[in-house]
């Protein structure tokens, strides 16, 4: 298939027009692959931003027709059961907090573990990747009755310590592989200087990772606006609740009201489609760092 | 990444030698990391080994040492575990061959940076960034028996006689789970392959060109050997996602009907919350976790095997 990249390319001066006339037939199992994918992709999305703005009987009826009239009755009745509103409030916090910490407390252990170096450097870092190969159901039990005997069950701050115990790995494991690549002599130049430990992380390495240190960033972001596990087991108190929690309790309420249910799904999805479409080089950076971590 | 890590090593031994006394700051640097971890998920971790030995039903003060008892019960009585077990296998191979074959194929499509491609890649991608309940939902919808998209448009082009009850489907449910996965997280990999392939000189190509290979041959001997790399991150990643698929389908199925989409991940959580035996969950999760890790060493073993022996 990349033969095809080269034939369009060979001529970039050919207005392209002129080009796409001619039927190319080499090229139409690439072009099906991703018209139908794209359809695939994006009819349920559409779909789901439709329904929300129709009634159930509009949605019975035709799916895929634009609403007659569109109504923003479902959000309406969703923000009236005074859930939704709250349960954002509490994802907003739980996300901004955790994501801060977990970047912080990361940041400080992944710069001492590339500073200290040598085999306890390499323990360190090994000791810390260990956390990548524990599933969440493994831990989850135990998890549970500490939290509980904490008192951090139906707690912000539980949830926020938990995302950032189990997260602190992953962003270890990235920021390290980073920080060993700054080279040494701009820390014994600053050393030489007078900076102390503390300048040399804060002036020095953080500036020079403001890349991984923002891919990080959204990967965090992702996984703590978007994790069920942790309220799942921590939460029972409906006004601590977070977006996919309520979520899931709304289909418990509302079973098939598919319309006010995709009005949730919106509302929970606003943030993040918001972010990807203004930082989607760094998303696609961010969360593709998570994936390779492994 | 690796680069960085035999740079540091290689200057580290004068350094190291310079400095015996470890600076305080560093230590207190990794005190706060290192107290979460240590607190809420190693010991926790250990621990889920002793609960396995109980029969600790999660709330009275007092439970008894079963020893192995647990992983008697589940190897030779628990069909609902052998279910979950194989479930989860069939899921992960569903998703594991599917994704990785897609994103490859897509990335492929999608080399070219066009103006269409990168639109493309952006909707590609766009998915993942969803939670996993939402994709639940728009996906228990799509497939929804009475009014769902996937047999309202069967019904649109004529294909009224494939419609199927899907999520209801005992046999089949957990494969069309396995499609909603592959359909959240097949952009991502696409992206991880679009970069391996941005990594392939041209030369080869055009060498391959001179030997008169074709476009298929280029393919099969200088694109895909070049990305095994990709690949076996995309595998890793494909495979321990897959085990992870927890939200999704307690999302949707919530494990049925009747445990036809029961994987190991949702299993372990009713047993521990909806039937309080935290003990047996525990063993469960214990299972769960020598799977996983089997799985990753065999992983390993085969790319090892594929490369010649080279590769870590």
């Amino acid at each position: 298939m990349s033969t095809s990249t080269e034939t369009t390319a060979a001529s970039p001066t050919a207005p392209r027009r002129a080009r796409r006339r001619r039927p190319d037939w080499s090229e139409l199992p690439r072009g099906a692959l991703l018209a139908v994918y794209a359809l695939l992709i994006a009819v349920p999305l559409v779909v789901v931003l439709l329904t929300a703005f129709k009634t159930s009987s509009q949605m019975y009826e035709n799916p895929f027709a634009l609403p007659a009239t569109p109504s923003l009755a479902n959000f309406a009745e969703l923000w009236a059961g005074g859930r939704i509103g709250t349960s954002f409030l509490n994802s907003v916090i739980v996300t901004a907090v955790s994501v801060t910490v977990t970047l912080l407390v990361s940041s400080w252990a992944a710069f001492s573990i590339s500073r200290i170096g040598g085999r306890l450097g390499t323990f360190l870092y090994l000791f810390f990747s260990l956390g990548l190969a524990v599933p969440a159901q493994v831990a989850m039990i135990p998890q549970y009755v500490i939290f509980d005997q904490l008192g951090l069950t139906n707690s912000l701050l539980g949830l926020i310590l938990i995302n950032i115990a189990v997260t602190c790995s992953v962003a270890i494991f990235i920021l390290t592989g980073f920080f060993r690549t700054l080279p040494q002599e701009l820390f014994e130049a600053a050393q030489i200087d007078g900076a102390g430990t503390w300048q040399l992380y804060w002036r020095i390495a953080l500036p020079l990772s403001t890349p991984s240190l923002a891919a990080v960033a959204i990967f965090l972001f992702v996984m703590h606006w978007n994790d069920l596990l942790y309220p799942l087991l921590f939460i029972t108190d409906p006004d601590l609740a977070t977006l996919p929690k309520a979520l899931l309790d709304f289909k418990g309420e509302y079973t098939t009201n598919y319309p006010v249910l995709f009005a949730g799904v919106i509302i929970a999805s606003i943030p993040m489609i918001v972010a990807y479409v203004f930082l989607q080089r760094w998303f696609v950076a961010g969360i593709t760092a998570g994936a390779v971590r492994g | 990444m690796a680069q960085g890590v035999t740079a540091s090593r290689a200057a580290a031994p004068p350094r190291r030698r310079r400095r015996r006394r470890l600076d305080p700051v560093l230590l207190a640097f990794l005190v706060p990391a290192a107290v979460l971890y240590l607190w809420f998920v190693l010991w926790p971790t250990l621990q889920a080994f002793q609960y396995s030995l109980t029969d600790w039903d999660g709330l009275s003060a007092s439970f008894g040492w079963v020893g192995p008892d647990n992983y008697e019960k589940l190897a030779t009585g628990d069909s609902v575990f052998r279910k979950a077990f194989g479930n989860s296998l069939k899921f992960m191979l569903t998703v594991v061959i599917g994704q990785t074959v897609l994103s490859l194929a897509l990335a492929v499509a999608l080399l070219r940076s066009t103006r269409i491609s990168i639109f493309l890649r952006a909707l590609f991608f766009f998915p993942t960034v969803l939670s996993s309940v939402s994709v639940a939902f728009i996906w228990s919808f799509v497939y929804d028996p009475t009014f769902g998209l996937a047999n309202r448009l069967l019904a649109v082009v004529g294909l009224g006689s494939w419609q199927q009850p899907w999520l209801g489907d005992q046999d089949m449910a957990i494969y069309y789970l396995a499609i909603v996965q592959i359909w959240f997280h097949a952009g991502q990999l696409m992206v991880v392959y679009i970069a391996g392939l941005q990594q392939i000189p041209q030369d080869l190509y055009d060498a391959a060109a001179l030997d008169g290979a074709g476009r298929w041959q280029k393919f099969r001997f200088v694109t895909f050997p070049l990305l095994q790399p990709s690949t076996v991150i995309v595998v890793a990643y494909t495979t321990i996602q897959s085990f992870k698929a927890f939200d999704l389908i307690i999302a949707s199925t919530g494990g049925g009907p009747n445990h036809a989409t029961e994987i190991l991940a949702t299993l372990i959580y009713t047993t521990a919350f909806r039937n309080f035996e935290m003990g047996y969950a525990a063993a469960q999760s214990v299972i769960f976790m020598v799977l996983i890790a089997a799985i990753t060493i065999l992983q390993r073993k085969a790319v090892s095997l594929a490369s010649g022996g080279s590769d870590r």
